[in-house]
């Protein structure tokens, strides 16, 4: 009888570690399916899209998906916002039928990726330097270099003559001042270390994450962490994403342009860096518009995007998405205001025009 | 009928053992995976990653010490100030109370023990911060700044504040623990001690010393749980990946920086870098574990002898 239940077990232990098994090598047998549920899609009369990626332009992108409906029945997209790096991993490994990020792949990644991938930006937004400085009551205003030096603890108070310059007659307070930056990997740290490494060279700190000197800054998770932590702490210096600071009404720095001009961050200031740079964009709209030229731009502007396989597989969800993102770039740009997103200027959105006629699905553009 | 009753058995037998083993396949599972994801840092780093003390994904240096020794320091303050707490707690409950307020008290520790930890951390951020800052943080600055743990920029967030909110979120555990154990211990030896002239103090010590072992069991279930803790800590710690003896300036923890960077590490050696992280705390987790169980061993066989005495 033992022996018999070491069988027993063992044959159990045996099942159980190839369910495992499957279990692990589940991203091959989830790709398979996910092609078949696509047949399958293409013979029933609705179209379903699956896109993964950014969190930044997730409320812009449920409305286009729920106005859009309403042009479109019959059309279902779902949006799923679990981070930039997930939109890049999808379209590289196909698993989504589109991607989104808030910056454009590398060409290493480009070079990774199992096909051709199209980048469509659909809105932009900006990174917005908000504070808690008390007693202040006329807007900050910085140059880049005074950025620079606070966020490199250089300069250590907010009556520091160098802040006192680009601020005169404003009562600065003679304290220390507190940095908040993101503690997480994000698509607004990575703007932003974007554009304090071109208008400074003593500016090194690259890609999502911040790396400050030691004991000059607090790290905090998310916007709302970082807006929690300034407004909770006097004296303090944060960076956020401009949708999330309109939407509850931070006070934000002028920040000195390219052109010398103090500039609010505000959806016509965004759009305005992203007109002054349509010359300098090239045609497959990979670019960072920080530090643009312009008398109005503001300096820490950025695009997100949509990432689309140039060759669709399956027709009919090529054509949907090519459709979607047609709309999206034209007529779903008047929704994006009241959700403070900034709109592609009309430059741009020729440059989308041609890039959407790229798409193909078996040797045919999609779009005539 | 007996030939079923043995088949029965059998299997049931089998499905016990299946249960049993799942455990030990699950936990390999889970090493498996973590060491083959963080081999590319296992091999550049190798035991450079355990003692470097920086952390810079941009420029690919990845040193886990500052997020071991935030870790270490908050869970330690927490278990200094929720210790003594929760002992007192548990005490007064069972020792001392009348059952009239006995168990409004009970039920408002096991009330703490059911706040989401985000609700602590938001509770961190808006009362606790600015109170450390204000009045504890400066009163401590003030009279006792000479020692170097209270030096350091008071901003209200850092792992003095990380640890208080730990301190909280333990004390219910560690306080329903004790009182369970101290539950346990036979009533006759309480009512021998006081027939004897013992005082209630010297009665308590007797309890209390029968009790060692559950207590320290206790206190390792707190613990383990203010190691694990992520959400409340991220919130009030601060998130400075730095190593400093300064208990107002920020920190961070093992738990904080894998919540908050895994989504968006791009970088497969920073990806790498995060899962030999999480392998840390799978391992300094089991290492705490492993000395409790010890603890309690020794604690034992010290407490039965005093018993027997008794």
């Amino acid at each position: 009888m033992k022996s018999n239940l070491k069988t027993l077990s063992v044959l159990f232990c045996l099942l159980f570690a190839t369910a495992l098994f499957a279990a692990c090598s589940g991203q091959p047998m989830g790709d398979g399916g996910g092609s078949s549920s696509g047949g399958a899609a293409t013979s029933g009369a609705s179209q379903r899209l699956q896109g993964v990626g950014a969190s930044f332009p997730k409320p812009i992108y449920e409305k286009w998906v729920n106005e859009y409906g309403k042009v479109n029945t019959g059309a279902r997209i779902d949006y799923q916002s679990t981070g930039s790096s997930a939109g890049i991993k999808a379209v590289q490994q196909q698993t989504a039928d589109f991607g989104a990020s808030d910056e454009p792949m590398t060409g290493e990644e480009m070079t990774a990726a199992q096909s051709e991938v199209l980048h469509i930006p659909t809105v932009l937004g900006a990174v917005v330097l908000t504070y808690n400085v008390e007693g202040l009551s006329a807007p900050l205003k910085l140059s880049p270099q005074t950025v620079v030096d606070i966020f490199l603890g250089r300069i250590k108070k907010w009556n520091d003559p160098k802040i006192a310059a680009d601020n005169s007659g404003v009562n600065l307070p003679d304290r220390e001042i507190t940095v908040v930056y993101r503690s997480d990997g994000s698509g607004t740290t990575n703007v932003f270390n974007n554009y304090l490494g071109k208008v400074s060279p003593d500016w090194t700190v690259k890609g999502q994450n911040m790396t400050l000197p030691q004991g000059v800054g607090l790290g905090a998770q998310r916007n709302d962490g970082v807006m929690g932590q300034v407004k909770q702490t006097p004296n303090t210096i944060g960076y956020v994403e401009l949708t999330f600071a309109k939407a509850n009404n931070l006070p934000s720095a002028l920040i000195k342009n390219a052109a010398g001009n103090f500039v609010e961050a505000t959806i016509e200031t965004v759009t305005a860096a992203a007109a002054d740079s349509v010359q300098t964009t090239p045609d497959d709209l990979r670019v960072d518009i920080t530090n643009a030229a312009g008398a109005n731009a503001y300096p820490i502007s950025s695009y997100t995007y949509i990432l689309a396989y140039k060759d669709q597989k399956d027709a009919g969800k090529g054509k949907l998405l090519s459709d979607f993102l047609w709309w999206a770039t034209h007529d779903g740009q008047a929704f994006a205001r009241d959700l403070h997103y900034a709109q592609l200027p009309a430059g741009i959105v020729t440059k989308v025009e041609n890039r959407l006629k790229l798409m193909t699905s078996g040797g045919q553009p999609i779009r005539k | 009928m007996a030939q079923t009753n043995t088949t029965g058995d059998r299997i049931f037998g089998a499905i016990l053992f299946v249960a049993a083993a799942s455990i030990l396949v699950i936990v390999a599972a889970m090493i498996a995976m973590m060491t083959s994801n963080s081999l590319p840092t296992i091999q550049k780093f190798g035991f450079g990653f355990l003692t470097g003390s920086t952390w810079n994904p941009s420029s690919g240096e990845f040193g886990a010490l500052p997020f071991i020794y935030g870790t270490i320091v908050s869970s330690l303050i927490a278990v200094v100030i929720s210790v003594p707490i929760s002992l007192g707690i548990a005490i007064f409950l069972t020792e001392q109370a009348p059952v009239r307020i006995a168990r409004p008290i009970a039920f408002l520790v096991e009330l703490l023990a059911a706040i989401p930890s985000v609700v602590y951390g938001l509770w961190g951020i808006f009362v606790l911060a600015p109170f450390i800052r204000e009045y504890l943080g400066w009163f401590l600055q003030t009279y006792l700044g000479f020692i170097p743990l209270f030096q350091g920029r008071l901003t209200g967030i850092g792992m003095m504040t990380g640890g208080i909110i730990l301190a909280i979120m333990i004390t219910p555990i560690i306080t329903a623990v004790v009182r369970d154990v101290l539950e346990a211990v036979p009533t006759t030896q309480r009512d021998a001690a006081l027939a004897l002239g013992a005082t209630k103090w010297e009665t308590t010590q007797i309890v209390l010393s029968n009790a060692a072992s559950g207590i320290a069991g206790a206190v390792v279930l707190g613990l383990g749980r203010a190691i694990g803790e992520t959400m409340a800590v991220t919130m009030v710690i601060g998130n400075v990946p730095q190593i400093t003896t300064q208990l107002f300036e920020p920190g961070y923890t093992i738990a904080s920086v894998l919540a908050a960077n895994f989504a968006e590490a791009r970088d497969p050696l920073y990806f790498s870098a995060l899962i030999e992280i999480g392998l840390i705390l799978f391992l300094v987790t089991f290492v705490v574990n492993a000395l409790a169980k010890l603890l309690v061993v020794s604690v034992t066989s010290k407490g039965g002898g005093t018993a027997k005495h008794a």
